[in-house]
């Protein structure tokens, strides 16, 4: 079973995506910062990570950027969830090493649809 | 609704557009229908189909029809006849077409138009390789609203989430406030066209490439033998027909061949075809032939 972590500082956002990670088989692990986020990582790699951008202690962007500079950093896909939509906020994820990018508010056909993407379901 | 009002909306449904709608698709009248409802200041389905029924207005029956037929859309719908269209039909036409460097693709229920465009990405994305050819995309539908839309470029946060890359979505697309709009270099690949695929296809001229995906499924058999058939004829050589994931051609007659390991991918066999169409004048001469059903039972 494929591992997916979700990273956002809001609980409802959290178990929104984890119903939708679960019904599409994937094991669920959650943070509610950067900081966590990272520190889990570091146990344990997952092979998707659901990221938000604003959050307190660290946010979205600054960890995306310490997790890529990480040994194996490099292997879990990173999408970005966020009320971040403008094209700044998308080409500066994309720069910092974001698999893709879901302008809130997401639905399930865009989670899994960005998770064909990804290849982390089948098309 | 009753139930002469749905028989005869199926039956007017079924002369206009060619949908086939069975008895128990109610509830597809009840969500496609309700928009329209909603924007003419009905109570509800039933009391706009009622006044349909009594009156036939020709306004009130084109919008049905339109939502009817409307086709769900979005960017790179499926994803593989996109990656078929990339690694397999691409690859293919810059050899064959090398000589007149001139590409058309028809998309033959373009809806709002986003089929018709990620291919015009994908093709932009190549463009180093098709430098001095000519590439036309034709997207027609039966609904002008649609097309309105497609016409536009300017879609949804939603819609451009929906299938698409975000690297498609940055190189593309331009906010616009709260949507987002396709760059004039895509755009401009592409024209659409009202246009019912009831009616004559000869005036569209040929094609190289023929998506027609999720839009056959709709029509009875023999109606689609008659849409194929009749495709057959705007084919170029070896022209690519592309249907949908779950459609097949299977139980159904025409000279295309399956493309191995491209799932949905077919190609038009001419040489079949010439040779089918005089074994076909052939039989037709035959006194103990009987017809059968739609227009190409010879090719068996």
């Amino acid at each position: 079973m494929k591992q997916c972590l979700i990273v956002d500082d809001s609980s409802v956002i959290r178990k929104v995506a984890r119903r939708i990670m679960e019904e599409a088989n994937f094991e669920i692990t959650e943070a509610e910062d950067g900081q966590q986020a990272l520190e889990a990582c570091r146990s344990q790699m997952p092979d998707v990570i659901l990221l938000d951008w604003n959050m307190p202690v660290m946010d979205g962007l600054e960890f995306l950027r310490e997790l890529r500079k990480d040994p194996c950093g490099d292997i879990p896909k990173v999408i970005f969830c966020t009320t971040e939509n403008d094209m700044d906020h998308i080409t500066q994820a994309i720069a910092a090493g974001a698999n893709e990018y879901i302008m809130k508010p997401f639905d399930k056909e865009i989670i899994i649809s960005k998770l064909k993407e990804v290849g982390m379901v089948e098309a | 609704m009753t139930p002469s009002e749905f028989n005869s909306l199926r039956d007017m449904l079924n002369k206009e557009s060619g949908l086939v709608l069975s008895e128990d698709k109610q509830y597809l009248v009840e969500s496609r229908l309700g928009p329209v409802a909603k924007k003419l200041e009905y109570k509800d389905v039933a009391t706009m189909v009622s006044e349909w029924h009594s009156s036939k207005k020709a306004s009130l029956q084109n919008q049905i029809v339109e939502a009817m037929t409307i086709n769900e859309s979005f960017f790179f719908r499926d994803k593989t006849p996109f990656d078929n269209f990339k690694d397999y039909t691409l690859p293919n036409l810059i050899k064959s077409k090398a000589t007149s460097k001139h590409i058309r693709i028809w998309s033959a229920a373009a809806s709002t138009g986003q089929e018709a465009y990620s291919l015009a990405m994908v093709l932009n994305e190549h463009k180093h390789l098709l430098q001095g050819w000519r590439v036309e995309i034709i997207g027609t539908d039966l609904c002008s609203e649609a097309l309105a839309k497609a016409k536009s470029g300017l879609y949804s946060q939603f819609e451009v989430q929906r299938g698409m890359p975000v690297t498609y979505l940055v190189k593309n697309f331009k906010q616009v406030g709260t949507m987002w709009q396709l760059d004039s270099n895509i755009t401009s690949m592409v024209q659409f066209r009202q246009f019912n695929l009831m009616n004559s296809f000869t005036g569209l001229g040929k094609f190289d490439v023929i998506f027609c995906r999720n839009v056959l499924i709709y029509f009875n058999r023999e109606t689609k033998s008659d849409i194929l058939k009749r495709m057959e004829a705007q084919c170029n050589n070896g022209c690519h027909l592309v249907l949908g994931a779950s459609e097949t051609l299977v139980g159904l007659n025409g000279n295309y061949t399956p493309v191995a390991n491209a799932r949905g991918l077919y190609e038009h066999n001419r040489e079949a075809a010439v040779k089918n169409e005089k074994q076909s004048t052939n039989f037709k001469e035959s006194p103990t032939h009987k017809t059968g059903t739609g227009g190409l039972s010879f090719t068996r």
